[in-house]
């Protein structure tokens, strides 16, 4: 295919032709944009101008808006014709000239006062998180009491459901994980005790930190992974399809129908959860204080039921519902708070499970904190 | 860059046949949606489809892009059967079509002007603010204004999100257009636009526009032909005037019916 040209032949009475030629196509963009600069470059060819089509074999609206462009680059300089067009070539030349383009914005602002706004925005956001995370918690509960004192319909198939997906689904990796964490914390532990020549006090220690500590930190964590985000996404894609829109126009309150028996799952499933995760764990020690240590699980089954109490298996039953709130509220809310693109859904399922575990781990604190105090 | 057997819409024969259907079945689990279906498409033609819902138009512009798997029969497109290209020359003929979905498919994490500048990021060299030029021009091509390139296609109202997905299948100059319903959610003004518009890149462009449309203004103002698609086939297809003395019910109903009477297809209102 003839490569475009664009050369300044000179005509009769003096005025400057300039003559197009070849595929005036987008294939040929970039030696369009050259050719064409250069030829205009060429400043010696005084007006009247005439632009000359006649050589042009092929043209798109690309072609037909750098013919518009060299129009308008001569029609500074004086008086301009375009010459040479079929009628329908013309009738695009003109239809592309009435493009308006608007003026470049204001340059970006560099240095520091950029990165302020920046700063100033975070804390700024932060602090409606804060309130806009509150507002939300106010509102299942809320929904929760209107639940228990039967002013709210109770939907039992829908926690069914999701109690099935958020526990029973995730028993298999959260039995494996803490197996696996007990069984690795337990060879350890019993490397260093073994230098005190007390290898059976990994009982004692293994039970201690797992039923107190680790699986509920454990469980709450893949929970949030698999079903907070799950909950984030699900409820963000709703709200981009105007499916929570619906629910609302039809005198539904979405916190009711859709937050509510998720939230409830989790109630139920999180410390059901912590449970497998803590017998797993110890199970899981057991077994590696029976390789590495030469303990014999009978012995170390008996030291734990000797040695832990009631209340030490308690004290990760009790924070389980808390840790399941916390999930659940944040998964929700950032699900709401999707926008139109899948850019925004992104964003928000991944701050859903990032402030999720953020958030346990700091509850996770506080309770120690309050279980030393007294001195439970 | 590929030149391959890129030749300049004017040097084809207006005629010539671009997309040829022969024979076509496809389905979805047991049912057939489509079955021996035949169809030719001519350069510089308008093709508008019609058929109730569910008679395939979708299924069938579909299958031509290659979105849904044929069970049967052939699909031709610029003289190439597209079951035997290879992914080189099929990627190549990807370039020379548009196609507008009939929600848009917009980029929904990109603004309108990115949404449109990125086939041609893609496929053209062209300079920063070249490319910025020929996203607004393609952008009031179409008829949104220049302000609506910063927005995003949530902002949008749905008469502008069928515009700007206009703008991108016309981003690279394509030789064909598939539209799928692109007048569904525009007002009667804005509508009638759209059509003009169409007329208009077909007679500037040498554009062959695939429409599969329910506006009896469009059939009737810039449809060269339409095919009436029924019962897996091509019930009929031809001119307007042919289809509205076909006797099928259907179609009577369709081109004789009371919206019709309404619409431009009886001849223009006084």
């Amino acid at each position: 295919m003839a490569r475009p040209s664009a050369i300044w032949g000179d005509a009769a009475r003096g005025s400057g032709v300039l003559q197009l030629s070849g595929a005036w196509t987008a294939d040929h963009a970039s030696d369009l944009e050259t050719t064409l600069e250069t030829a205009l470059k060429q400043g010696s060819f005084a007006a009247p101008f005439r632009i000359d089509c006649a050589g042009i074999v092929a043209l798109d609206t690309l072609g037909a808006w750098l013919i518009h462009r060299a129009r308008l680059a001569l029609s500074e300089r004086g008086e301009v014709s375009l010459a040479g067009l079929k009628r329908d070539q013309t009738h695009l030349v003109e239809e592309v000239a009435q493009a308006q383009m608007p003026p470049a914005g204001p340059p970006r602002a560099t240095g520091a006062y950029p990165l302020l706004v920046d700063v100033g925005e975070a804390v700024v956001d932060a602090g409606k998180d804060v309130s806009k995370g509150v507002t939300f918690f106010g509102s299942v509960i809320a929904a929760l009491g209107r639940l228990v004192i039967g002013r709210a319909k109770l939907r039992p198939a829908a926690v069914i459901t999701q109690l099935e997906r958020v526990a029973l689904r995730g028993v298999p990796i959260i039995a494996l994980i803490s197996f696996l964490v007990g069984a690795i914390i337990a060879q350890q532990s019993i490397f260093q005790l073994q230098r005190f020549g007390q290898p059976h006090f990994v009982a004692d220690l293994v039970g201690v930190l797992v039923l107190r500590e680790l699986a509920v930190l454990l469980t709450s964590i893949m929970v949030a992974g698999r079903s907070g985000s799950a909950f984030t996404a699900e409820l963000g894609s709703m709200k981009m399809r105007e499916e929570v829109d619906a629910l609302q126009t039809m005198g539904l309150d979405p916190v009711e129908v859709l937050v509510l028996p998720r939230i409830l799952a989790l109630l139920i499933g999180l410390p059901l959860l912590t449970f497998v995760s803590s017998m797993s764990a110890i199970a899981g020690a057991a077994l590696v204080a029976d390789i590495y240590g030469g303990i014999s699980m009978e012995i170390f089954f008996a030291r734990v039921q000797n040695i832990i109490g009631m209340n030490t298996f308690m004290v990760g039953m009790y924070k389980a519902p808390f840790m399941a709130l916390v999930i659940g509220v944040i998964a929700c809310i950032e699900g709401f708070a999707v926008r139109g693109s899948a850019e925004s859904l992104g964003s928000h399922t991944t701050a859903s499970v990032v402030k999720s575990i953020f958030v346990v781990i700091v509850v996770d604190g506080l309770f120690a904190m309050f279980f030393a105090s007294i001195r439970y | 860059m590929d030149q391959m057997d890129r030749t300049p819409p004017e040097s084809h024969a207006r005629g010539e046949t671009v997309i040829s259907v022969e024979d076509l079945a496809v389905g979805f689990g047991e049912r057939l949606v489509i079955d021996g279906l035949s169809l030719d498409v001519q350069r510089g033609e308008i093709l508008g489809v019609v058929g109730a819902s569910g008679s395939g138009k979708s299924v069938l512009m579909r299958t031509i892009i290659g979105l849904i798997r044929k069970r049967r029969g052939l699909v031709r497109v610029f003289g190439h059967d597209m079951d035997r290209v290879s992914a080189q020359r099929r990627r190549f003929i990807e370039r020379r079509w548009g196609i507008l979905f009939q929600h848009g498919a917009l980029f929904s994490s990109l603004t309108v002007k990115q949404n449109i500048q990125f086939p041609m990021r893609e496929y053209l060299d062209l300079s920063p603010p070249l490319l910025e030029e020929m996203a607004m021009l393609k952008l009031q091509l179409v008829g949104l204004k220049p302000e609506a390139a910063n927005r995003m296609p949530s902002e949008l109202s749905g008469g502008m999100i069928k515009r700007a997905a206009l703008a991108r299948a016309l981003a690279l100059d394509p030789e064909i257009v598939f539209l799928d319903e692109p007048t569904s959610g525009l007002d009667p003004i804005g509508a009638g636009d759209f059509d003009e518009l169409i007329a208009t890149l077909r007679n500037t462009l040498g554009l062959t526009v695939f429409m599969v449309t329910h506006d009896l203004d469009s059939l009737a103002g810039i449809c060269d032909r339409i095919a009436a698609l029924g019962e897996g086939r091509v019930l009929s297809q031809g001119p307007l005037e042919q289809l509205k003395a076909e006797p099928h019910p259907w179609l009577q109903a369709y081109f004789n019916g009371p919206r019709a009477r309404a619409s431009h297809v009886h001849g223009k209102p006084a």
